[in-house]
C-alpha cells in the first residue's frame, strides 16, 4: 500500500501494465481517477478539518464562548458597539431579537442564537458531534453487522433462524420509531447495566442507538454474501485441508465480505448523520449545553422568520456533507466493483 | 398459492408478537430506571407512582406485566395518559390516523409519478448531461434533512415570498379536513406532500434507473429490438415492466414506514396534527403511554404493509410461493 500512484494517462492502468496489481490497488487506482469522488474528498477534509478548528476559532478570532448564554453581551459592527440581543424595532416591541449576521468572522460571523451564542462557533463544535456521531455509529453498525452477518450465515442451523428472526424484527421496526423508543426511554436516566453507566448526556448513547439501528441493513448483506461464500470451492478446499473454524472466517470468509462492508461504510456515515439530525432536532439526540448540526436547527425553529441563517446554516451543513458521502460511496462502489456501476441502487 | 398465504400471515403473526415484546421491554425493562417513573412522567407524586404501578401490575411478574399492557391497547383500549391526566389513548391515536394516512398517500402519488419519468428520462439519456443532471438532483433530494427542508419551505412560503403571487394561496400552517374542504385539505397539504416527496423522488428515480439499465442488457430486451419494435415501445412495455417489480417491492416498505411514523418530522415542521405529531407532543412531555401506543400501532402497520407486498408478489410471480 505504499507505492504512490499518480494520475498519469487513464487508458494505460486497465492495460497490461498494470497486471499483477492486487484488486485493492486497481481500486484505490481506479476511485484516485475518479475525479467527481476525489473533489468529495476533498469537500469532506476542509468540513472536518474546519469543524476541528472550532476551539481555535473560537478562542482566538470569534472571542467567544459558545455554550454559555450571553444575552447581555455587546459586539461591534462597522466599528460600532451593539448588544447582541436588540429590541424588536416594528411590530408590537415586545422581546428582543438576537443579532443577524455580520459577516465579519471577529465578531457574530452568522449572528447569534435566542441565547445570544455566537452561531458561527456553534455550528463549528455542533459538526464535530455530528461527524464523531456519525463515524463512530456507522463503524460500530458496520462491526455489529459483520459479526451478525458472519455468524449467523456461517454456521446456519439455529443459530441463524434467530439471529435472522431478530434482525427481521429490528428492520420491520421503523427506524425513526426504534430510535425514539429507545431514546426517550434511555435519555432520562442514562443506561446502567452492571458496572457500566451510560450518562444521560454521554455522546455514547446516540451513537450506540443509532448504531443498533441500523445494523439489520448491513448484517443482511453481509449474511446473504458468506450464505453464497461457503458453497464455493476455496472454502471447501480449505475445510477439506482441516483447517479450523476461527481460520476459516477469519482468512477465508472475512476477507471476501470486506468489499461489501466498505461499500456501505461511507452511505452509513450518511445515513447516521441524518438520524442523528433528526433525533436531535426531535430533541432527543445531543442533549444540551451541546450542540449538534440538529439541535442548531431546533434552536434556530423560533428565530426561523426573523434570523433564518440560525436555521440554514447548519442544514446547510449537513446537506452538502450528506451529499459528499454520497457520491464517495457511489465512488468507492464503482472503484470496487466496476460492473455494479449501473446496477445497485444509492443512497439508501 | 394457500401454503404460501397461510405461512406468510403465519409469519406475520409471529413477527408482530416479538415486536410487541420488543417494545414492552424496552419500556419496561431497561436496566437501571424504575418503569413507573417514567410512565408516570416528570416529577410525579408518590400517589401517582402508586396508580402506575397498580394500573400496570408493575409489582406482578414480567409476562402479567406484558399481557395487561397488550389488553390496554388492543381489548379493552382504555390505556390511560398519567401526564395528560386522564386522557385515553387509543382515540388520539385513531383521530390522528387520517391526517397521516391523507400526507402519506398524497406525497407517495407524487413521488411515484415524478420518479418513473425521472428514471425513464434519465434511463434513456444514459451518459448524458441529461442523465447527470437528473441523478445529481435526486442525490441532493436524498441528501437534505427532511425537517430542514420543511422549515426552508415555510421560510419561503409563510414569510418571505408569502406576499407575492407565488404564494400568496398557502394557508396557514395545519391541516384542514378533507370532509370538511377538499380544496383546503389539497391547499394546505400541496407543499407538505412535495417536501416529504423530495426525498423518495432521489431514491426510487435512482432505483428505477438501475433497474432499467440493467433490463437493457438482458437477453428479453433483446429480443424486442430484433422484432423490430420502436425503442419507446422496448424500454416501455419491456423494460420498464419488469423494473418495476423492485420498485413496487421498495414502495411497499417504504409507504408502511412512512404511515407508521416515518412521516413524523414532516408532520412536525408543518404542524399537521397526525400520528407522527402525536408522538412528537408525547415525547415533550414525556408521555409514555402515548409513545408505547403510536409506536406498537406504526410497527403493525409496517409489518401488514410488509405481509400486503409479499402476497401481491407471489401473486404477480408464481416463483416466489415456493421458495
Amino acid at each position: 500500500m505504499s507505492e504512490t500512484v499518480v494520475g498519469g494517462a487513464p487508458a494505460q492502468l486497465a492495460a497490461p501494465g498494470s497486471a499483477g496489481a492486487s484488486p485493492w490497488t486497481l481500486a484505490r487506482r481506479r476511485l484516485l481517477r475518479n475525479r467527481v469522488a476525489m473533489t468529495m474528498v476533498g469537500v469532506l477534509v476542509v468540513i472536518v478539518v474546519a469543524c476541528l478548528a472550532a476551539p481555535l476559532y473560537a478562542h482566538h478570532v470569534a472571542h467567544t464562548d459558545p455554550f454559555r448564554s450571553n444575552l447581555d453581551g455587546t459586539t461591534i459592527v462597522n466599528g460600532k458597539t451593539v448588544p447582541i440581543m436588540q429590541e424588536e424595532s416594528g411590530g408590537l416591541g415586545l422581546g428582543v431579537t438576537p443579532i443577524g449576521p455580520t459577516w465579519d468572522l471577529r465578531h457574530y460571523f452568522l449572528g447569534a442564537d435566542d441565547q445570544g451564542r455566537d452561531v458561527a462557533s456553534r455550528l463549528l463544535y455542533g459538526g464535530r458531534n455530528s461527524l464523531i456521531i456519525g463515524v463512530s455509529a456507522a463503524l460500530l453498525t458496520c462491526i455489529l453487522a459483520t459479526i451478525v452477518g458472519l455468524v449467523a450465515g456461517f454456521f446456519g442451523g439455529i443459530v441463524d433462524g434467530i439471529l435472522s428472526r431478530l434482525l427481521d424484527v429490528v428492520w420491520a421496526f421503523p427506524v425513526y420509531l426504534l430510535a425514539i423508543s429507545l431514546s426517550t426511554v434511555l435519555l432520562t436516566r442514562g443506561l446502567r447495566i452492571g458496572p457500566f453507566h451510560l450518562e444521560a448526556g454521554s455522546l455514547l448513547l446516540p451513537i450506540s442507538i443509532i448504531a443498533v439501528v441500523y445494523v439489520p441493513y448491513v448484517a443482511r448483506p453481509v449474511r446473504g454474501e458468506v450464505l453464497s461464500l461457503r458453497q464455493r470451492e476455496f472454502v471447501e478446499a480449505a475445510i477439506g485441508l482441516g483447517a479450523s473454524t476461527w481460520r476459516l472466517l477469519w482468512s477465508d470468509i472475512l476477507p471476501n465480505v470486506t468489499t461489501t462492508v466498505i461499500v456501505f461504510f461511507p452511505l452509513m456515515i450518511a445515513i447516521d448523520m441524518l438520524t442523528e439530525s433528526a433525533l436531535s432536532f426531535l430533541s432527543i439526540g445531543v442533549q444540551p449545553p451541546s450542540a449538534s448540526w440538529g439541535t442548531i436547527i431546533l434552536d434556530g425553529q423560533g428565530l426561523l422568520y426573523t434570523r433564518p441563517v440560525v436555521a440554514l446554516a447548519p442544514g446547510i451543513a449537513i446537506a452538502v456533507t450528506v451529499l459528499a458521502l454520497n457520491v464517495l460511496g457511489d465512488g468507492i462502489r464503482d472503484a470496487l466493483d466496476p460492473r455494479a456501476k449501473h446496477r445497485a441502487p444509492g443512497g439508501r | 398459492m394457500t401454503a404460501f398465504v397461510t405461512r406468510r400471515l403465519a409469519s406475520m403473526v409471529l413477527v408482530m408478537f416479538a415486536i410487541s415484546v420488543l417494545v414492552f421491554l424496552i419500556f419496561f425493562a431497561t436496566p437501571g430506571v424504575d418503569p413507573a417513573a417514567r410512565i408516570a412522567g416528570r416529577n410525579a407524586d408518590q400517589q401517582t407512582l402508586r396508580e402506575v404501578r397498580k394500573d400496570f401490575g408493575l409489582d406482578k411478574p414480567m409476562p402479567v406485566q406484558y399481557a395487561l399492557m397488550m389488553k390496554k391497547l388492543f381489548i379493552s383500549r382504555d390505556l390511560t395518559s398519567f401526564v395528560n391526566r386522564g386522557a385515553k389513548v387509543i382515540p388520539q391515536v385513531t383521530q390522528a390516523a387520517p391526517v397521516t394516512l391523507s400526507l402519506v398517500l398524497g406525497a407517495a402519488v407524487i413521488w411515484v409519478v415524478v420518479s418513473v419519468l425521472m428514471g425513464l428520462v434519465a434511463a434513456v439519456f444514459r451518459g448524458t448531461a441529461i442523465d447527470t443532471t437528473l441523478m445529481i438532483l435526486g442525490l441532493i433530494g436524498i441528501s437534505m434533512p427532511v425537517f430542514w427542508l420543511g422549515e426552508v419551505v415555510n421560510l419561503i412560503s409563510q414569510s418571505r415570498f408569502h406576499h407575492s403571487f407565488l404564494f400568496s394561496w398557502v394557508p396557514p400552517l395545519g391541516y384542514t379536513p378533507l370532509t370538511k374542504s377538499p380544496l383546503g385539505w389539497f391547499k394546505s397539504l400541496l407543499l407538505p406532500w412535495l417536501t416529504l416527496a423530495v426525498l423518495y423522488i432521489g431514491i426510487y428515480a435512482r432505483v428505477l434507473r438501475s433497474a432499467l439499465i440493467e433490463a437493457q442488457e438482458q437477453d428479453y430486451v433483446r429480443t424486442a429490438r430484433a422484432k423490430g419494435l420502436t425503442e419507446r415501445r422496448v424500454l416501455v412495455r419491456h423494460a420498464l415492466r419488469t423494473s418495476m417489480i423492485a420498485f413496487v417491492s421498495l414502495f411497499g416498505l417504504d409507504f408502511g414506514a412512512l404511515v407508521g411514523g416515518g412521516a413524523l418530522l414532516t408532520e412536525v415542521v408543518f404542524g399537521l396534527h397526525g400520528v407522527g405529531k402525536l408522538t412528537f407532543d408525547s415525547l415533550q412531555n414525556l408521555d409514555l403511554p402515548v409513545i408505547m401506543a403510536t409506536v406498537m400501532y406504526a410497527a403493525f402497520f409496517v409489518v401488514v404493509a410488509n405481509a400486503v407486498v409479499d402476497l401481491l408478489y407471489a401473486w404477480l410471480d408464481p416463483r416466489v410461493r415456493i421458495g
